[in-house]
């Protein structure tokens, strides 16, 4: 019989009471439990970034933890930003500079660099690119996000 | 790409883990910041029966300055936390330089000081650096504790002293002498990635600018990191001349190494960039120990 484990986790505000195998990645929970499939799941093992999630307020992968782990704890993932009429701004500087193409990469761009923009609200270039070392991308080269990047910094800095 | 199913603890105290362990036995596997353990199990490559998750025990997580001048650091102390702590940036600013070539900032954030260093990867920074650093490793099993300096702690791929019914607990690192100056400098393809070759030298002038102590670790050129006789034998005693410099990367690159070819880079390659990355280490671990560590 598989064991279950029952676990109690915050994701985006919204409280979930449920039971998990030990072995169900918090990615799949997000995605197969939760049905939150803005996160993304692309190599499973922490090279790629495209699964990129808040936990406790920090951006990590959520293929190299288990869901059961989450017990406690609060999660946030690309649904938490904005909706397709009212765009959290780093999605609209995303839109605005060709920071995508396929999409597939995205979420896990967004999510790392939310938190980033909130301790760095004026990153350099070098920052930039330190701070998304951690995501590829296979579309853009980079250039377009790292521009989206700064476009985004220099709106939040402004209506603050 | 998913785990086998296995059982899974949570404890929230030392003590409590050390019971779980000391029940498991050979089941039993220390999950600690998961970043290498994890992928490992999305590929099948690990299959513990059993997890004991650390995550929960908040009273490993910390770093102390020693009265000494050290630091002891708590196994789970993620490597986010290290690279960016005070004490740490004051004392041991080489650990600061290697942190930013370890994985992705994702990853720091999530992965531990001590898991990596029980985890034991040949091509991971912190068992090489834990060994060049001469850290103290304290380990802890159920009513008991040893302590085992790191060099004789990794005893291959993978593989270290600590039984299965214990726990790796806490690294202590000893105070640099004066006049000591460090370097890390590696090759990858691609920055976060595997390092083809690494190497990190730490060493010591006296006042007449002789050589007093050297340290230096190559990496991911063996089976396992290298501790350096020939850099002993050469420079102890002398002048940290150029041609001594040059001496030590010949015959460290040409006899103290057994580097593998894969797909990324062959031996004759790791070969020739570690000759040049011991050169570039220990010139400016030399040029650092003058200015007196910065």
């Amino acid at each position: 019989m598989k064991k279950l484990f029952p676990i109690t986790v915050t994701v985006n505000g919204k409280v979930y009471e449920r039971q998990v195998e030990a072995r169900l990645l918090l990615s799949d929970f997000l995605r197969h439990d939760l049905g939150l499939l803005g996160t993304h799941v692309g190599c499973e093992h922490g090279i790629c970034g495209a699964c990129t999630i808040l936990f406790d307020g920090e951006a990590v992968r959520s293929c190299l933890i288990f869901a059961v782990q989450a017990n406690g704890h609060e999660i946030r993932t690309v649904e938490s930003l904005g909706t397709p009429e009212n765009l959290h701004p780093l999605q609209q500087s995303f839109t605005d500079k060709h920071a995508l193409q396929c999409g597939f990469c995205t979420p896990g761009f967004l999510m790392t660099l939310v938190p980033f923009l909130e301790e760095n609200p004026t990153p350099t270039e070098d920052e930039i690119r330190e701070a998304i070392d951690g995501n590829i991308c296979r579309c853009t080269g980079y250039e377009k996000i790292v521009e989206a990047v700064h476009d985004a910094a220099e709106k939040m800095s402004q209506k603050k | 790409m998913k785990p086998v199913n296995f059982d899974y603890y949570a404890p929230s105290s030392v003590d409590e883990a050390l019971d779980t362990l000391a029940e498991l036995g050979y089941d039993g596997k220390v999950l600690a910041g998961g970043q290498s353990l994890i992928a490992a199990m999305n590929f099948r490559m690990a299959r513990p029966s059993a997890l004991v998750d650390l995550n929960n025990v908040a009273e490993l997580s910390y770093i102390k300055p020693t009265a000494d001048g050290g630091l002891a650091i708590g196994t789970m102390t993620r490597v986010s936390t290290v690279e960016h702590n005070q004490d740490v940036i004051q004392r041991f600013p080489l650990l600061v330089e290697v942190a930013k070539f370890i994985a992705h900032p994702q990853i720091r954030r999530r992965g531990t000081f001590g898991g990596a260093i029980a985890h034991a990867d040949p091509a991971g920074q912190l068992p090489s650096i834990s060994m060049v650093m001469n850290m103290q490793a304290l380990i802890k099993g159920k009513g008991t504790e040893r302590w085992v300096a790191a060099p004789d702690l990794i005893i291959g791929p993978f593989m270290t002293v600590i039984e299965p019914n214990e726990m790796l607990a806490e690294l202590v690192i000893k105070p640099h002498p004066p006049r000591t100056g460090a370097k890390y400098v590696q090759v990858s393809r691609q920055s976060g990635g595997y390092a083809q070759s690494a190497v990190a030298s730490i060493v010591t002038l006296d006042e007449n600018e002789i050589c007093k102590d050297v340290h230096m670790v190559l990496m991911s050129v063996a089976e396992v990191p290298i501790l350096s006789e020939k850099a002993r034998e050469i420079l102890i005693g002398n002048k940290p001349s150029k041609d001594a410099i040059e001496a030590v990367a010949e015959a460290a690159s040409t006899s103290e190494i057994d580097p593998a070819s894969d797909l990324h880079a062959s031996a004759d390659y790791r070969r020739s960039i570690t000759r040049v990355l011991i050169v570039r280490s220990l010139t400016e671990a030399f040029e650092r120990a003058k200015r007196g560590g910065k």
